[in-house]
């Protein structure tokens, strides 16, 4: 049964707070990684590997520079 | 065949280290390349790192960390039997640097060779120490990680020249009652081989550092554990975890999961940069030094790099 997105943005939100000590709750769809939550390339390395055990699904280098916002890595992950 | 003086185990005796005395901050850096020091701190954790003058070749380097570690250790330049370099930086192929450093310390015809697994080649060399040892093919060994890594830096590339360092680390090996230094975990990913490399005699370090940022902070975590387990060591056991000092994120990451939680992190490369081969013992030696670290507690030292290679062993601190 595929994840809503909800619980994708909840399992996200735990996999950035373990990462980077941003809270939780400060991982809403519209924030940008880099602008809004100062995450820098190198923690995304992180958080895409640690989504790819959580969720299933890949996430190679190049397509990182691609996922800008939360909610980028939100659709990344349901298509 | 009898064979008589093995030995049940081998243990490290003594420590020592040699740092270049010219220091480089990143804002020196950042005069010369579009970095700053707010940038490498964060991206890295460097905030200073030794370059090792004309007057200080890498086999100079290798002999003031050996002695230091040979006079530590209380033993005679005769007692030495084996000497081994790490070392990937070497200027010229032949001859190897330990044979003209065990010359250059008086130790008078040992077995000598030196081990390239870049910046896991002190955990390799020492792994071999130990193997020797307790084969009876050698008594006292003379471990020395070495590099002279900015004589192969293009200074334009600041994904690299903020990085790399010199220095060099020692470590006197010797019998034991019981282990005193636990089974290697060894292996290497040659298919990401591209990803560290210095292409040719021309040419300089160059590094894709996303791909080795990925590997390192996936792989190796579950190499760190097994190491303990071929130990009999539970990670809460540790008194101090000393991966190869790459990069503050990577150490910070690979400590995370861990679950060392006693455990001092080693994080030299604040001072040191990435020494390549001579960052583990470089790191041991100077927490030891600072009191840091205790003798007779458990260390977990984990190297891995270029080849891309790893190595991990837990090992009692001298």
């Amino acid at each position: 049964m595929a994840a809503s997105e909800q619980d994708i943005l909840e399992g996200l939100g735990k996999i950035i707070n373990e990462i980077t000590g941003i809270p939780a709750s400060d991982v809403t769809p519209e924030k940008s990684f880099v602008d809004d939550l100062d995450i820098d390339s190198l923690s995304m390395v992180e958080i895409a590997v640690a989504a790819q055990d959580e969720f299933g699904v890949e996430i190679p280098d190049d397509q990182l520079k691609n996922l800008k916002t939360v909610k980028d890595v939100l659709n990344f992950i349901q298509n | 065949m009898r064979i008589l003086d093995t030995a049940p185990g081998a243990k490290l005796l003594a420590l020592g280290h040699y740092q270049p005395s010219t220091v480089v901050t990143n804002d020196e850096l950042s005069k010369t390349m579009d970095t700053s020091d707010e940038w490498i701190r964060s991206r890295v954790g460097i905030q200073e790192r030794r370059v090792a003058g004309a007057d200080e070749s890498l086999e100079d380097m290798a002999v003031h960390a050996g002695g230091k570690a040979l006079a530590a250790s209380g033993l005679a330049a005769s007692d030495i039997d084996l000497v081994i370099v790490a070392t990937c930086t070497m200027e010229s192929p032949i001859p190897n640097a330990a044979a003209v450093v065990a010359h250059r310390l008086g130790i008078e015809a040992p077995g000598a060779f030196d081990v390239n697994a870049a910046c896991a080649g002190f955990c390799y060399a020492l792994a071999t120490a130990d193997a020797s040892i307790r084969a009876g093919s050698a008594r006292n060994v003379l471990v020395i990680g070495a590099e002279k890594l900015t004589q192969w830096l293009d200074w334009t590339d600041r994904s690299t020249a903020v990085i790399f360092a010199d220095g060099a680390g020692a470590a006197v090996v010797g019998p034991s009652d019981t282990p005193g230094i636990g089974p290697v975990v060894w292996g290497s990913a040659g298919d990401k081989a591209d990803a560290i490399k210095i292409p040719d005699r021309t040419d300089h370090l160059r590094q894709e550092g996303q791909t080795v940022f990925r590997w390192a902070t996936t792989a190796l975590h579950p190499v760190a554990k097994q190491a303990c387990e071929r130990a009999g060591v539970d990670p809460s056991e540790l008194s101090a975890f000393i991966p190869h000092q790459a990069n503050l994120r990577i150490i910070e990451a690979i400590a995370r999961r861990l679950g060392a939680d006693k455990a001092v992190v080693a994080r030299d490369i604040v001072h040191a940069g990435n020494t390549s081969a001579a960052s583990i013992p470089l790191a041991l030696s100077r927490m030891l030094e600072r009191g840091e670290v205790r003798s007779g507690g458990l260390a977990l030292v984990l190297g891995f790099g270029a080849g891309l290679t790893y190595a991990g062993q837990v090992i009692e601190i001298p």
